[in-house]
């Protein structure tokens, strides 16, 4: 690496810089000067560690001995604590995070502008992938905002195997969470404990729909397949033991001295300032907002069901874990009123027009083998217009805004992602915290980055 | 207002009957489509609409989404599509927005939803609508020296050259 990158404070002839130095002649053509972040990155790009550090020294043996110049530190994006390629220009006092400047877009992999070329039931298979610990949560409100547009009614039995289906996804994703979070904070074994039950809900989800990860169940008009013999048994005994399995994390953590003091106070936000930046889920709930879209806007018939929506008092990344630990025994009650008042008939609409025939059908009759060759290579027509869904998913509104234009393929396909939005929070809550609690409160706001960069 | 708007005089919702008596001529055109209900903005008008939604009695706290769809045969071009929901009363609207198509532009509502800031930067970097007030209009999913803007519908899918070619 050439040390005199650092000379120059856009690097010439430093390879990453090349970024920053096209930045600037950018805004230079545009006639403005370096937005905030262009010049954070800039910055960052321009300078190796060691020249940090140097420059650092060389600041405080010149300057006045009181006056304490911030070091910029890059975090990430390959970090084992940003859960996933999240990357942080912080600018370091001491300790102390004066400011930061999140960097994002490492796993950005264009989804939208694919699903603009897919037909809509291609598109399923690729909105799994966008907040990939929720895919269940991602394709309802896919699904529901294409059969909006359609005008459709999905069968009763339907809803309630979506119902179940979310939830158990709300508590594989927690699960998740609880064990990396331990993890970072040093508490390695309640990652043992939580992906051990994760595990038996991925099983679930494999006996379902056949995919332990990226789970494409949830068809528009429905579910693709019902469930499975022994499925209902397994899922019962799922739900009967996870209560007391929720009882040895929180004996592992909630009267943890060492969880306590590192978690009780960091990363707060006022109510009002959450609702400002968009934060949703567990991490707004927290806070003492009651906003919870499966109660302030049920869909799926969520109303039908007796559920508590968790709500904290100080809104620090204790009172979210706490949140996220309850709503998983909720999610649980939730599972089992489903599975005791799931109704009988189809899992799928009966629109040819929409809907894939029985396999079996396809043997025997020929209109069914036409439906479903022109469903499976030409896809269905959806009405022109506009609708937004937004559904509950374990890190908060998940909303698919989808434009059509009458054709078989979404015109524009859109989608709110709550760990985007949510990350939004995560400048103000790190201002004046310790780089420690920096990554306490990365951790509490649960981003999943392929939902952030989509 | 409440969920699935409710229809006051001449058909027209509670919400628009409100916005004409305090703002004469900012909403152009009001649509109702599966439950939903779209308020078309005179783009100029924009930031006085955003202020008066977020105060009472309406009270839209909360800027859920804020996107982009590019019409290229459409005089304004860029849809802008504001999704609006009121924590209080569960209520939401749409609002919609036509940028322009020469020189793209529209006033940033980051001073009244603070969470509008990423919103806007991604469809800056998307669609090359610029934000006028936003304080940080910066490309956030591309590489800050990408060229052109992705999700326009002139943008190819396929074909751009592999980044870091030259580290080969």
């Amino acid at each position: 690496m050439p040390s005199d990158a650092g000379q120059d404070a856009l690097g010439g002839g430093f390879p990453l810089a090349t970024e920053a130095r096209e930045a600037l002649e950018v805004a230079r053509r545009e006639g403005r000067g370096l937005t905030e972040t262009e010049r954070a990155i800039a910055a960052a790009e321009a300078t190796t560690p060691e020249e940090a550090v140097e420059r650092t020294h060389a600041a405080e043996v010149a300057e006045d001995p009181g006056v304490n110049r911030p070091m910029l530190i890059n975090l990430g994006p390959q970090h084992p604590s940003t859960h996933g390629v999240l990357r942080l220009i912080t600018e370091l006092d001491g300790e102390v995070v004066r400011d930061l400047h999140p960097v994002i877009g490492y796993l950005h992999t264009g989804i939208e502008k694919q699903c603009e070329n897919k037909t809509y039931w291609q598109g399923i298979t690729l909105v799994t992938r966008m907040d990939y610990l929720a895919p269940y949560s991602n394709t309802h409100a896919y699904c529901m905002a294409a059969e909006r547009l359609l005008g459709m009614e999905i069968p009763e039995r339907a809803r309630y195997l979506r119902v179940i289906m979310s939830e158990l996804n709300r508590i594989a994703s927690h699960l998740v969470w609880l064990g990396t979070s331990g993890l970072e904070l040093g508490a390695i074994s309640v990652f043992f404990y939580t992906y051990r039950e994760r595990d038996e809900a991925l099983d679930l989800g494999e006996m379902i729909s056949g995919d332990r990860m990226n789970s494409r169940y949830f068809q528009v008009g429905g579910c693709a397949k019902d469930v499975p013999p022994g499925f209902e048994t397994a899922l019962r005994r799922f739900i009967r033991r996870m209560p007391g399995r929720i009882d040895e994390y929180e004996r592992l953590l909630t009267q943890n001295q060492i969880w306590l003091d590192r978690t009780k106070g960091v990363g707060i936000l006022p109510p009002s300032e959450l609702v400002a930046l968009g934060v949703t889920g567990p991490a707004l709930r927290a806070a003492g907002v009651d906003y919870d879209l499966r109660k302030a806007a049920p869909y799926s018939g969520y109303q039908h069901f007796d559920f508590q929506v968790p709500t904290g008092t100080a809104g620090d990344a204790y009172d979210r874990y706490l949140m996220r630990v309850r709503e998983m025994r909720e999610s649980c009650r939730i599972i089992e009123q489903a599975l005791d008042g799931l109704p009988e008939g189809s899992h799928i609409a009966d629109d040819r027009k929409v809907v894939l025939p029985p396999r079996e059908e396809l043997a025997t009759s020929m209109e069914a083998l036409i439906h479903h060759f022109k469903l499976v290579t030409e896809g269905f027509r959806v009405p022109a217009g506009e609708a937004y869904v937004a559904v509950e998913s374990p890190r908060g509104e998940l909303g698919c805004y989808l434009v059509s234009d009458g054709g078989p393929k979404p015109y524009r396909c859109h989608v709110r992602d709550p760990s985007f939005v949510n990350l939004q929070a995560l400048r103000p809550m790190a201002r004046g915290a310790y780089l420690a609690d920096l990554i306490v409160i990365i951790g509490s706001l649960d981003n999943v980055m392929g939902g952030v960069d989509r | 207002m409440g969920r699935g708007p409710a229809q006051g005089r001449c058909g027209l919702s509670d919400l628009r009957l409100l916005l004409d008596a305090s703002l004469p001529g900012a909403v152009v055109d009001e649509i109702e489509h599966g439950g939903e209900l779209t308020l078309e903005i005179e783009p100029e008008r924009l930031l006085e609409v955003a202020r008066m939604l977020l105060g009472p009695p309406s009270a839209f706290a909360l800027l859920a989404d804020l996107t982009c769809a590019d019409f290229p045969d459409e005089p304004g071009r860029f849809r802008l599509a504001y999704q609006l929901a009121s924590i209080e009363t569960g209520a939401r609207v749409r609002l919609r927005v036509w940028a322009g198509a020469e020189d793209p532009q529209v006033d940033s509502v980051v001073p009244v939803w603070p969470t509008a800031n990423w919103h806007e930067r991604e469809v800056y970097d998307m669609f090359g609508v610029r934000f006028r007030g936003h304080p940080d209009l910066t490309r956030i999913m591309m590489p800050l020296d990408w060229e052109g803007h992705p999700l326009r519908r002139d943008y190819p899918l396929g074909g751009e050259e592999v980044t870091f070619s030259d580290a080969v």
